[in-house]
């Protein structure tokens, strides 16, 4: 009787113990998860860090769904900046087509809120500061959206450790990430990391309804300084429309003394 | 080709051409690297829907012209210098003003990491707005190529700006005017006395030669672009009176004091937009002002594409004896479609009502990439309900489609 009083007072305890434990264990599961996935990005993130500046000459190159093609070239300029919470300076120069040579895109990227855009039209010589609202959309007609270039700042996202498994010839540690800013076109994103040289491989873009969208293979790295890893061919494939976009790099120059100076308004209509 | 007989012209290319011997002497291979040069040429058909309305006007419906534009740059390899060098060329088949040439830059500029100094004829643009270019006064309007004025001529400059923590402060000593370029008697565009542009009457005893200055400071903070400056010089936009005969028509260049303000407030997908100015010069002082807004829906119908709607209110409260404006009282209702795929196309739709008269102003501006090199553009220009009198109406019979194609090397 005794006991059997007491039976269901102390079954529930026994219940509301083990929940707790396992409610526990699962949260510190998840936690390590998320630890562990930002351990791997920060590794991946920081290894490429103390450039302090880079140049490079690019070409882009778009294929529809018809096969048709067309290519742009353009150079990209960095100003790193070493504070995490700030994002890097940007300065992109188009030299092809040749009707849109010396239009220019200014960004001082931010981790969270929106970056300050300012872009050059040369025909007027006009400066707009323009909306940075706009970052999930096409990067001039590509697959690539202009958050898919900034998007490498560590504390844009956060992370969740997925599994590790082969990629190619290498073991890559698989790693969800999920933007943290503001207008992001994506849900989540799925990102393949070697655990040799910590380099990303493969990124697959999920959109705001979560079905997989894009799929980038990041290839041809090259180190610099023994430093400082930078892939020369990226590739998005747009599953969903079939269209895609190549990007293969020229040798990247680095530490060419570059200021706050130069990424500024002011000088943009004197790149040329 | 007339202008190019003027002396400044002949000194710019005498300086040049020896600025180009002196950088070819130091090694050919050098100047390889550095000079680059581009540029384009451009066949332009437009078709006028309505008769000329006025005498001498000529009566083909179909005008065609050609124009070039040559780009040669050079920077040094230390990269702190550099030249460019922009001549530009039209040949119109009716109108003989449209026929002309000029220098759209032609200067030589050293910048180090905080300060730039600039010598030569050079293209400088000022505001934020879409309608109206209410506070732009470094460079003149090139009138025969578009009535849109957004076509300027080059300025002789000695420019001087310093990058600083707190902003741009840029000084411009301006020492040669240039004059409006108006359409002759053959051409469209014009009233129904024809301007005399070869006689203009200075208020300045100096002329032409009369030293200009500006002063102008802008900058950024957080999400709102501000530019503030100060102009004392010749006033661009030049007043008409009639000659003693009452058979021409006379340009007027006043000497104006001007400071012009220029702001912007962006955010999320609103662009804010406000310029104005306060003119202090012929008669009363005039204040002017545009304000308005952009705002963008980004990647329509789940596409690529996107569309902007525009909305601004131009106000002027010039008196009738200043140079003649049609932005006194007027709405513009505007939409911007950019596709945002490989052709990089556009439309750019716009019409300006004016509040008290009604007179009403269409224009649509498209482009697109047909290849690698080759630009389609397409313009449409009309006028509705402008009664005599009204500032559009000696124009108002000269609605107009534009094709153009260009080619860019």
């Amino acid at each position: 009787m005794n006991i059997n009083s007491h039976t269901p007072l102390k079954n529930i305890f026994c219940i509301g113990i083990f929940l707790l434990l396992q409610l526990n264990f699962l949260y510190a599961q998840a936690e390590s998860h998320s630890e562990k996935g930002y351990k791997i990005a920060a590794r991946s993130d920081r290894s490429d860090r103390g450039f302090s500046d880079s140049e490079v000459e690019m070409t882009m190159i778009l294929r529809n769904s018809a096969g048709k093609q067309a290519s742009r070239t353009l150079q990209f300029k960095t100003l790193e900046i070493p504070d995490e919470s700030v994002g890097d300076k940007g300065l992109i120069l188009f030299r092809t087509p040749k009707d849109i040579e010396g239009t220019a895109l200014l960004s001082h990227a931010k981790i969270l809120e929106s970056d300050d855009q300012w872009l050059y039209l040369p025909a007027l010589k006009r400066v707009k500061r323009i909306s940075s609202r706009n970052k999930s959309g096409p990067f001039v007609g590509s697959e690539f959206a202009f958050e898919d270039f900034t998007a490498s700042e560590l504390n844009k996202f956060s992370y969740k450790y997925l599994r590790e498994e082969n990629c190619g010839k290498l073991i890559c540690d698989v790693i969800e990430r999920t933007p943290l800013y503001d207008n992001s076109g994506y849900k989540k994103q799925i990102s393949w990391v070697d655990n040799s040289i910590y380099q990303l491989r493969k990124i697959e873009f999920y959109d705001r309804k979560g079905s997989l969208l894009k799929e980038l293979i990041l290839d041809d790295y090259r180190v610099y300084d023994q430093k400082y890893w930078r892939p020369h061919k990226l590739k998005m494939n747009n599953i969903q429309t079939k269209k895609s976009s190549d990007l293969i790099y020229d040798e990247y120059k680095f530490n060419l003394g570059l200021t706050e100076s130069d990424f500024v308004k002011g000088r943009l209509s004197g790149l040329r | 080709m007339t202008v190019l007989r003027l002396p400044i012209f002949k000194q710019i290319l005498n300086f040049f051409i020896l600025l180009l011997i002196s950088i070819t002497e130091l090694g050919v291979a050098d100047v390889y690297d550095e000079l680059d040069i581009s540029g384009n040429i451009a066949i332009q058909l437009r078709g006028f829907t309505q008769n000329s309305m006025w005498l001498d006007q000529n009566t083909s419906d179909i005008e065609s012209s050609v124009s070039g534009e040559w780009e040669i740059r050079w920077r040094s390899k230390s990269n702190d210098q550099r030249m460019s060098f922009i001549p530009f060329a039209r040949w119109d088949e009716n109108d003989k003003k449209r026929s002309h040439f000029d220098f759209r830059e032609a200067y030589w500029a050293y910048q180090n990491k905080d300060v730039e100094l600039l010598l030569g004829l050079n293209k400088v643009f000022w505001g934020v707005a879409e309608s109206v270019h209410l506070v732009d006064i470094i460079n003149q309007t090139d009138l025969v190529e578009n009535i849109n004025q957004e076509e300027k001529l080059g300025q002789p400059m000695i420019r001087l700006a310093f990058q600083e923590d707190y902003g741009l402060l840029s000084l411009y000593l301006l020492p040669y005017f240039r004059e409006r370029s108006f359409p002759g008697s053959d051409g469209r565009f014009r009233g129904e006395t024809v301007i005399n542009a070869d006689n203009a009457k200075y208020q300045s005893s100096s002329k032409r030669k009369h030293i200009d200055f500006a002063i102008r400071y802008s900058h950024y903070f957080g999400d709102v672009d501000l530019g503030l400056y100060y102009f004392n010089g010749t006033n661009r936009d030049p007043r008409l009176s009639m000659d003693g005969n009452n058979s021409e028509l006379l340009l007027n260049y006043d000497q104006i004091e001007q400071i012009g303000l220029d702001l912007q407030y962006t955010y999320s997908s609103w662009l804010w937009k406000l310029e104005s100015f306060i003119r202090d010069g012929y008669a009363d002082s005039i204040f002017a002002g545009v304000a308005g807004f952009e705002y963008t829906f980004y990647q329509i119908f789940d596409g690529a594409s996107d569309i902007g709607i525009l909305f601004e209110y131009q106000h002027d409260d010039r008196s009738s004896a200043e140079s003649i404006t049609t932005a006194d009282n007027d709405f513009f209702f505007g939409s911007r479609w950019t596709s945002n795929n490989m052709n990089d196309g556009s439309i750019l739709v716009g019409v300006v009502l004016d509040k008290k008269t009604s007179e009403t102003f269409y224009s649509i501006e498209a482009k697109t990439r047909l290849k690698e090199n080759f630009l389609l553009s397409l313009e449409l220009k009309a006028i509705t309900n402008s009664e005599l009198g009204e500032p559009n109406f000696p124009q108002s019979r000269d609605d107009y489609l534009e094709i153009q194609i260009s080619h860019f090397f």
